[in-house]
């Protein structure tokens, strides 16, 4: 019986393994493919002659979008704002969220039901419904293409996820700690620097990284509230390239920017897995 | 006697000390929120105003002078026309097959990663990685995965009795929906599976234990014990996945375009104020998405509370 256990979690364990590893391994394949080898039909899952070329390309040559003014575009410009809106995106959101979720935890007000309820029902919200009002009104106010348009809206969309993954973490905290330390003589700035940032703080960064996934992967008002490399993220700029040959997707290309821009990801995920995965649960699980 | 009599001033400037300190807390507290509650409202509540308003004109960006105030007659014109609900069924199609099939894939995960032991962080590392990928690149991943020149899918499966070598994967509806199925899944089931081990994790093994010596099976035990002490975790996960599938869109306009009859209600949406500049319409579709969702998730709470109520009567 126990024998018979553990086989069956070994052989989760490596189906888990595959299905969560499988496609990551297939797009790093295709970007070592040649160009040459995608555009003949290349249906084998390795490469038949491993080559770094893609990689170099996608640094030295200008990205060609299917930009309306035929600009050519850059893959380091949109990267360069993919990090430039996520961070500044995630630092502000996180900010407002401390003290919202600060808060929510330690005092007492009317309202609190209200906030979180309200957190919840944006944290559903269709993403969609709004691209066409928001459209309209950031062309009127001169916020059309530009990073404050996109920072602005991702800070509301990560707003949610993140006062309910703090509130959830600061509820956890011994608040009484921060009295006891003022009567051992400390001063208020003391005690809450030194006792309570630090029980903070891991909760703080949780709710940072998965603010900063969410921008990152965030594509619908990308692609809708932008229309140059000005302020194109990576998702909608890898969405409008179209490649030199337009009957022939640029497969190996398409393929090496997906590897560039999921290596962020998998840096952070190795880091910080423990984190990601208390801060994703006790969001939606203790609410 | 007389000390009696000095009491209640005392007590009377005791009340108003009391309720100061409450009212500069309500103050601070509501001092604290008020910068995030401004942020949300201002690119949500504002907007969606703006979009109940627009819906009522016929109002082109082309077009801007031609804006004219016509009521509900956008609202007539989606409800009438055969493509809103054809993409209204598209939607609910993937919403229903994708949760269903992550509940039950997601289940078994959540059971093996409880279960497991050892490389508990190559695990989690691993479970986090499709859920940290921006949905773009598994979608191209899955596509260039299902394509008919480079893609690896025809080759190895062409055994099944649905697929052959020459298999157009984009070339008809119901391959078209399942790769953008297949995309949707592969990405969101770890999502799942964390949240059912949350949940997992809750149920007590002190009775699981009870359960087996009382001479439970193992299936029993399942349906008896583990399930029904996860009911909150369960809806949580169906609430969340099934209101995100609903607003699918990344892996639709990345896959197929909308091409084959794939489009979504999020997709038809797009393609009516940003392709299309129908202002006027494409609001109306935003605010029946908007009462939708709404709707959905009014449902969802509702089911399982219906069956959280039949349960307990059970038990």
């Amino acid at each position: 019986m126990k024998g018979k256990n553990a086989i069956g979690t070994w052989v989760g364990f490596l189906l888990i393994l595959l299905w969560c590893l499988f496609p990551v391994a297939w797009i790093i394949s295709l970007s070592f493919k040649s160009v040459g080898e995608t555009s003949v039909g290349s249906p084998q899952f390795l490469p038949e002659d491993a080559t770094f070329d893609n990689y170099k390309a996608l640094w030295d040559w200008p990205f060609i979008g299917a930009d309306p003014t035929g600009v050519e575009e850059d893959f380091q410009k949109a990267l360069l704002n993919s990090f430039g809106i996520s961070i500044i995106a995630t630092v502000l959101s996180v900010i407002l969220a401390t003290l919202a979720a600060y808060a929510i935890a330690r005092l007492e007000f009317k309202g609190k039901r209200l906030v979180l309820s309200l957190a919840l029902a944006i944290a559903m919200f269709p993403v969609v419904a709004l691209v066409g009002p928001l459209f309209d009104l950031w062309t009127r106010f001169g916020l059309f293409n530009t990073w404050p348009g996109l920072i602005i809206p991702y800070m509301s969309f990560t707003l949610p996820l993140a006062i309910w993954t703090l509130s959830a973490f600061f509820r956890e905290i011994p608040w009484e700690m921060e009295q006891a330390a003022q009567v051992d003589g400390a001063t208020s700035w003391q005690a809450f620097r030194k006792v309570i940032v630090p029980l903070a703080a891991p909760g703080v960064f949780t709710a940072a990284i998965l603010t900063f996934f969410f921008a990152w992967n965030e594509f619908v008002l990308a692609i809708s509230l932008t229309s140059t490399t000005a302020s194109r993220t990576v998702p909608a700029q890898m969405s409008f390239f179209v490649g030199p040959d337009p009957f022939n997707p640029p497969y190996a290309q398409l393929a090496t920017a997906s590897v560039i821009v999921t290596l962020p990801v998998i840096i952070i995920v190795l880091l910080f897995q423990r984190k990601i995965v208390a801060g994703l649960t006790s969001g939606a699980v203790k609410g | 006697m007389s000390t009696t009599l000095q009491r209640p001033p005392a007590d009377v400037s005791a009340k108003p000390a009391v309720s100061d300190r409450s009212k500069a807390e309500n103050k601070l507290g509501l001092t604290l929120v008020a910068p995030a509650v401004v942020m949300m409202l201002l690119v949500t509540a504002w907007p969606m105003g703006q979009a109940l308003y627009l819906s009522l004109f016929r109002y082109r960006l082309t077009a801007p002078d031609d804006r004219e105030f016509i009521g509900i007659d956008n609202y007539v014109t989606v409800l009438t026309d055969s493509l809103f609900w054809r993409d209204t069924w598209n939607t609910v199609l993937i919403m229903v097959v994708t949760v269903a099939v992550e509940l039950v894939i997601g289940f078994a995960f959540a059971m093996v990663m409880h279960r497991i032991i050892f490389a508990r962080g190559l695990m989690r590392t691993s479970i986090l990685i499709p859920y940290g990928i921006i949905t773009v690149v598994s979608a191209f991943a899955w596509q260039f995965a299902f394509s008919l020149n480079n893609g690896f899918v025809n080759a190895w499966f062409s055994w099944l009795p649905w697929i052959a070598e020459d298999t157009n994967w984009f070339g008809d509806h119901w391959h078209a929906m399942f790769a953008i199925m297949v995309s949707e899944i592969w990405k969101t089931t770890p999502f799942m599976a964390l949240l059912l081990l949350a949940g997992l994790s809750q149920v007590s093994e002190d009775m699981l234990e009870a359960a087996q010596v009382d001479g439970a099976t193992w299936w029993q035990r399942l349906w008896k014990v583990i399930l029904p002490n996860m009911r909150a975790a369960i809806m949580v996960a169906v609430l969340f996945r099934a209101l995100d599938a609903y607003r699918i869109f990344d892996n639709i306009y990345i896959m197929t375009r909308g091409a084959q009859d794939t489009e979504s209600i999020s997709f038809l949406t797009y393609r009516q104020v940003i392709e299309q500049m129908q202002l006027g319409l494409g609001s109306a579709l935003s605010v029946l998405l908007f009462l939708s969702v709404l709707l959905l998730a009014w449902l969802i709470v509702k089911l399982f509370r219906v069956d959280l109520a039949s349960a307990r009567g059970e038990g």
